[in-house]
Formats: structure tokens, C-alpha cells, sequence
């Protein structure tokens, strides 16, 4: 391709037939964007397009965020669009809902998810219920988003998953991205989105550069809210996920590709509304189901998966039952091989598939 | 010993509400029949009395219209009793410490000071995940301390080792915790600074800020409940003092008569946040009163204020069954955490500043040096010392496990 293109842009010139100069076009070097600067571009380009749109938080302004996600915007939107709040995530989730209700469009950021519970009855009995209770008269276009599950070193009152908490509600929607392309789109559609929105981020995935596909790059980039995204196509097992661990089912789905094992990796990207008919076809061609989360098993977000895998038509295409592959049953540790051993790694998505395959 | 509430004004019927209703509420002996009964003792209802009747406030009328104005250009004074350079100001609030108890105050600071610093390299060269200083903050806690018994007990937020470090917590446990190593009597489940050790009173530091407050009070409504002549101090910010839990903890100490003592560290930052953006009223103890709690501001840099306070605290709280609410005025030098770099929103010449001419143990060194109780050739030995105790610090301090 390279040598056809070179020689239909041959410069005019002339050049000497020893000396044929020829035009190498090689591909542009792929743009490699890190989820959090990707969060920032999502933020910035509805703060632009939208002027009701606006963020408040801890942190958030001149301090560019707890986590650096919102650099630059209060350098770029000033007082008006960035706020610093006090300390009181009841207190600053409270005013999002009541901006909210009267018309603006919140970007309300808790400095991670643990501490969202300070909050809580603001996003769930004020922001979840209300267009309901309503009748439909009182939306609440809100979008509470940070840093979500475990993080490195940072024990058990900063490291909760709460999927399945906030995934639990009627009248809220949940994402969970997981690389760059996801956060963007993600953060974008919830912010155009009507609907309160949780967005769980990861802070551990904040860091991690990944390749920005030209679509992603144009200002109306957007994935829709409750659709999954098949990561990588296999025939023998579906693997579900969501957040860091797609990350290891691909790790994993590698290892075992030479093994012989194909494994198809759906990345869930949506909490809730869950993407049941993404899975549903792909365990319906595999026969074969694990799932994987950070999160606790209890209730989790495995479990509803399973649920309704048996609730529709794949139940009877499993060959094996399904196996949730979850964080350990405990609060999170703070000491380091405790910690590792309480998050789902590579080698237990393993174990989960060989085991359901019976190899 | 008086401690000088300052600035108390009786507040009288007549005078109305004109006068800065916000400054402490005084009241002779108990607190009124109102209070001390269980149910409120109400005036006989006439008719031709044209006193107001309402059961929400006591109070008389007013025919002009005049708001309260929040007074933050003169807030409420701060209590100190030595100036910048240790020297006693009014000798009748001098406490007249013993000397081995001042240099017991002094080595609590400097040794704290002396394995914060350590502590803190070891995070920047990856022994240990985190860590947070108390730089600056150390006569708030050396001083609250020394003013309470032994048992009492103590809610920390998590800027507090100086109480643990003046109740003679080993050193090797505090080093223990932060590594999450075997020796860590918390078995390696919590991240560095979240002390606990219940032989001396200190309840685990949990994350979530201000979740100490209620739990605090609770504590000290047991304590009356027992009867146990024991006080309840609660440490905080003054960002935490923003959460909503502050807010229901300060009411329900003082509806249910709780013998706390509310223990602000206003230090001027919470992370980056300043005080400007954190509140807009006169501080923390400003709020005291708005709640009919007994208040006071005080000089956190100055180690003998802080004691005076907290000790004419604790006697009064525990003999009257009432909260105490002190906010100790100090600076937090350092970042506000190993993750933090607090050059990005404040001057290099402002931290300067309180290190160099304010700082809590530099002005009770002045104080010892002017006594005769200390000299340059002690305070060589004694930093050489502590920092040999920090790095190989002896094994078996705990005696039994905390």
C-alpha cells in the first residue's frame, strides 16, 4: 500500500532514474490518550457546548482535582463553571440535585465512591426517585461521578465497589468505563443524558494510556448508555466484565489463546440498563459463562447477571453452570499481599474458565 | 485559676439582641431550670402579660427591625498565654507546670516532629504507601493531652499522633502500623496513621471525615450514663467541622447534656481549601453557642493556652454534664498528605513564616530556656537521641498488646 501511494504522490519534479524518490506514506502514529485525559476532554467539550453544564466538588478547581481529572477546566471556565465546595458531600450533592431540578446540569464529583455514602439519600431518594415520584414532571439531569472500587494501598474505607449499590435503583443509570475510548463517550452521554447518572470510574485506570480511535476524537463522540461492547471475539467462553478487570479477561483470554482456548470478553460499560442481549447472544454461540468483577460477591453484579441468564433463553444453551469470579468477602486490607489476594487477579479469571470448561 | 474566657458578656433580657448574641453564653451555676430538668419547667400562661410565650426561644420582644450581623471582622479573641517568643504574658494564667511534666511536653513535640519526618522520607523513597505529617500542629496536641486523665477518651480525625505519641504509645507500633507489618497490632488492615490502641484510649482512626463527631458524643452519653468521671475529647478540622455529622453531633451533645470536648484544629487548609472557602461565619467556635455550647478560642501554637483550656474544660464538663467547644488557631505546615504538594496553592514565604516564627516548639523552647530547664547543649543530645530512638526503636514497648 505504502509503494502504490508513493508512487501516485510522486512529487512533479522530476528525479533521475537512479535516484527515484518515492513518498514512504506510513500510518500517523496512533493517539494514545490516558483514561483520565480522556474524562478531561469528555468534560470540556460539553462544558463548552453546553453552558448549563457545570462541575462542583472537593477539589475540583484550582487544585485541578483530587486526581487531577479536571486539569485545566478551572484555568479555562472560571468560578462560575468549576466550584470548590466545603466539605460535605451530603451538602454539595444536595445543591447538585436542587440545581439540577431547576435546570442546570450538574457534574457532581465525589472524591471516590466510598465516600458518595456520606451522600447517599441525596443521590437515591432525591436524584434516583424523583422524575417518578413526579410523574414525570421533575427530571433531575444530574451526573455524580469519581473513582470507584479498589484503588492500591488505600484499605478498606477507600476501596468499596459500589456497582451493585447504585446499580440496584430504579430511576438511575450506571456506567463503568473502562479504557479511554469508553470514559469519553461515556462521561459525554451521561452528560447529555437527561437522567441522573453514575459514573464509576477507577482511579488505578486513570493513568493508563490506550489507543484513541479517530471517531473518539471528534467533539460529538458519544456511547450510548446500555449498550456493551464485545472487547474480543472468541468460540469457547463468554467472559463478562467491567472497569480494570477487562483489562485482566484480556490478559487472561491471551494466555489462554494459546492454550487453545478462545474466550469471548464482553466489556459491560453499563451497569445499568444492563446489556443482557450482547450477553445473552454470545453465551447462546459459547455455552459457557464466567463473570468478573472487583466488587463483593453478595449481591453483586455477577450475581444478576446469572440471575438472568436463567431468567431468558441462554439458560438452556449453558453446558456449565456460570462462576462469578469477585473480590473477597471481606473489607479491603490494607497490607499489600492481603490486598492482592482480596482482588479477582489474572490467575483466578483462569482457574474460573478452566474450571467451567472442565479442563 | 480562671481561664480567661474573654470577652463574656452577661447576656441580659434587656439588653436585646442587638449586642453579638454569638459570643458565650453565660449562666450562673447549672443551667437554668429549663435545662436541668427533663421536662422544661414553662412560665404560668397570663394573658395580660405581654411577654412572649413562644417554647422555641427565650427571649423578649423587639419593635426594631435589625438583623444580627455574623461578626467576622472581630471574631471571637484568641486565648493565649505566652507570646511568640515564650514568654509569659499575664503570670495569673501561667499553670506553673512542673518541670519534668514541660519536658515531657517538649519531647512528646520533638519526638513527633522527629519521626514525622522519617516516616516521611520512607514514604518518598517507597518503604511505606503514605503517609501524613503533623507539622506545625503539635502543641494542639501535646497540650489537649496533658490536661486530660489518662482514660479519657480520645476521637482522633487522623492529624492527632502527638496525644498518642504524649500517652507514651511505643514507637515501634507506630512504625508498625504505617509498614502493615507483622508486629502491626491492627494486623496489617488499615493505611499509615490510622492509629488504635485501646489500652491507652485512642480510638482507630477511621477515613471518612467527621464520622467521629456523633460517635463521640455517644461515647460521652455512655460515660454519663456510668458515671464514670471521665471525659470524651473529639478531634477535627476545620473542613470536617463542613460535614453534616458535625453539625448532628454538636446538637445532640448538647441536648443530651454530654461531657465532650469538642477539640477543633482549625489549621487553615483542607487539602488545598482554604478557610475563606471552607466557611464564611467567625470559625468554629463561633458556631458553639448556636447550639448552646460553652466556647472558647485559643492560641494552638501556644502549648500552655491549649492546656489551660482543655483542663478548665474537662473539670467543668464532666461536673456539669455539658460539652466544651475549643478551637485551637494553628497552621499546618506541612502538605496535607505524602500525595499532596501544597506548593501549588500557597507560598513558599507563608509556610516560612509559621516555621520559623510561630511555631509550638520553638516557643516552648524559649519558655524552658528562659526557665534554666533546657540548653543548647541538651537540645543537640536530645535531637541526636530521638532520632537514634525512631530508627531502632526497642522491641516489646506495648507490654501485653494494646
Amino acid at each position: 500500500m505504502a509503494a502504490v501511494s508513493g508512487l501516485v504522490r510522486r512529487p512533479l519534479r522530476e528525479v533521475s532514474g537512479l535516484l527515484k524518490r518515492r513518498f514512504h506514506w506510513t500510518a500517523p502514529t496512533a493517539l494514545q490518550v490516558t483514561v483520565r485525559d480522556a474524562i478531561n476532554q469528555g468534560m470540556d467539550e460539553e462544558l463548552e457546548r453546553d453552558e448549563k453544564v457545570f462541575l462542583l466538588g472537593e477539589e475540583v478547581a484550582q487544585y485541578d482535582g483530587a486526581y487531577k481529572v479536571s486539569r485545566g477546566l478551572w484555568k479555562k471556565y472560571g468560578d462560575k463553571r468549576i466550584i470548590d465546595t466545603p466539605i460535605s458531600e451530603m451538602g454539595f450533592a444536595g445543591i447538585a440535585v436542587g440545581a439540577a431540578m431547576a435546570g442546570l446540569r450538574p457534574i457532581c464529583e465525589f472524591m471516590t465512591f466510598n465516600f458518595s455514602m456520606q451522600a447517599i439519600d441525596q443521590v437515591i431518594n432525591s436524584a434516583a426517585k424523583t422524575y417518578y415520584m413526579s410523574g414525570g414532571l421533575q427530571p433531575v439531569p444530574i451526573v455524580f461521578r469519581g473513582p470507584n472500587g479498589a484503588s492500591a494501598g488505600v484499605a478498606a474505607q477507600h476501596s468499596q465497589c459500589f456497582a451493585a449499590w447504585y446499580g440496584h435503583c430504579p430511576g438511575l443509570k450506571v456506567v463503568s468505563p473502562w479504557n479511554s475510548e469508553d470514559a469519553k463517550g461515556l462521561i459525554k452521554s451521561a452528560i447529555r443524558d437527561n437522567n441522573p447518572v453514575v459514573v464509576l470510574e477507577n482511579e488505578l485506570m486513570y493513568g493508563v494510556p490506550f489507543e484513541f480511535p479517530p471517531e473518539a476524537q471528534s467533539k460529538d463522540f458519544l456511547i450510548p448508555i446500555g449498550k456493551a461492547k464485545i472487547e474480543r471475539q472468541g468460540t469457547h467462553i463468554t467472559v463478562v466484565s467491567h472497569s480494570r478487570p477487562v483489562g485482566h479477561c484480556l490478559e487472561a483470554a491471551a494466555v489462554l489463546s494459546k492454550e487453545g482456548v478462545e474466550c469471548e470478553v464482553i466489556n459491560m460499560r453499563t451497569i445499568r440498563p444492563m446489556d443482557m442481549e450482547t450477553i445473552e447472544a454470545s453465551v447462546m454461540k459459547t455455552n459457557h459463562l464466567v463473570t468478573v468483577e472487583g466488587g463483593w460477591p453478595q449481591f453483586g453484579v455477577g450475581a444478576e447477571i446469572c440471575a438472568r441468564i436463567m431468567e431468558g433463553p441462554a439458560f438452556n444453551f449453558l453446558d456449565a453452570p456460570a462462576v462469578r469470579v469477585t473480590g473477597a468477602d471481606v473489607p479491603m486490607p490494607y497490607a499489600k499481599i492481603l490486598e492482592d489476594n482480596s482482588i479477582p487477579q489474572v490467575k483466578d479469571i483462569i482457574f474460573a474458565i478452566k474450571k467451567t470448561l472442565n479442563i | 485559676m480562671a481561664v480567661a474566657i474573654a470577652a463574656a458578656r452577661v447576656w441580659r433580657p434587656n439588653r436585646g439582641l442587638s449586642q453579638a448574641a454569638l459570643l458565650l453564653l453565660w449562666r450562673p451555676g447549672a443551667r437554668g431550670l429549663a435545662r436541668s430538668h427533663p421536662h422544661r419547667q414553662q412560665q404560668q400562661f397570663s394573658s395580660l402579660d405581654d411577654k412572649p410565650q413562644f417554647p422555641g426561644a427565650s427571649a423578649e420582644f423587639i419593635d426594631k427591625l435589625e438583623f444580627i450581623q455574623p461578626n467576622v471582622i472581630s471574631g471571637i479573641p484568641i486565648y493565649r498565654v505566652m507570646d511568640r517568643q515564650g514568654q509569659i504574658i499575664n503570670p495569673s494564667e501561667d499553670p506553673h507546670l512542673p518541670k519534668e511534666k514541660v519536658l515531657k511536653l517538649y519531647k512528646s513535640m520533638t519526638l513527633l516532629n522527629t519521626m514525622d519526618r522519617i516516616l516521611y522520607e520512607s514514604q518518598r523513597q517507597g518503604r511505606i504507601s503514605f503517609y501524613m505529617t503533623n507539622y506545625g500542629e503539635e502543641g494542639t496536641h501535646v497540650g489537649s493531652a496533658a490536661a486530660l486523665d489518662n482514660t479519657d477518651l480520645v476521637f482522633g480525625q487522623y492529624r492527632e499522633a502527638g496525644v498518642l505519641m504524649y500517652r507514651d504509645y511505643p514507637l515501634e507500633l507506630f512504625m508498625a502500623q504505617c509498614y502493615g507489618n507483622i508486629s502491626d497490632l491492627g494486623k496489617g488492615r488499615q493505611m499509615p496513621v490510622h492509629y488504635g490502641c485501646k489500652e491507652r484510649h485512642f480510638v482507630t482512626i477511621s477515613s471518612p471525615l467527621a464520622t467521629q463527631i456523633p460517635q463521640a458524643v455517644g461515647a460521652a452519653y455512655a460515660a454519663k450514663r456510668a458515671n464514670a468521671n471521665r471525659v470524651v475529647i473529639c478531634y477535627f478540622g476545620e473542613g470536617a467541622a463542613s460535614e453534616g455529622d458535625a453539625h448532628a453531633g454538636f446538637n445532640f451533645a448538647a441536648t443530651l447534656e454530654c461531657p465532650i470536648i469538642f477539640f477543633c484544629r482549625n489549621n487553615g487548609y483542607a487539602i488545598s481549601t482554604p478557610t475563606s472557602e471552607q466557611y464564611r461565619g467567625d470559625g468554629i467556635a463561633a458556631r458553639g453557642p448556636g447550639y448552646g455550647i460553652m466556647s472558647i478560642r485559643v492560641d494552638g501554637n501556644d502549648v500552655f493556652a491549649v492546656y489551660n483550656a482543655t483542663r478548665e474544660a474537662r473539670r467543668r464538663a464532666v461536673a456539669e454534664n455539658q460539652p466544651f467547644l475549643i478551637e485551637a488557631m494553628t497552621y499546618r505546615i506541612g502538605h496535607h498528605s505524602t500525595s499532596d504538594d501544597s506548593s501549588a496553592y500557597r507560598s513558599v514565604d507563608e509556610v516560612n513564616y509559621w516555621d520559623k516564627q510561630d511555631h509550638p516548639i520553638s516557643r516552648l523552647r524559649h519558655y524552658l530556656l528562659s526557665q534554666g530547664w533546657w540548653d543548647e547543649e541538651q537540645e543537640k543530645a536530645w535531637r541526636k537521641q530521638s532520632r537514634k530512638k525512631v530508627r531502632a526503636p526497642r522491641p516489646g514497648g506495648c507490654g501485653g498488646g494494646c
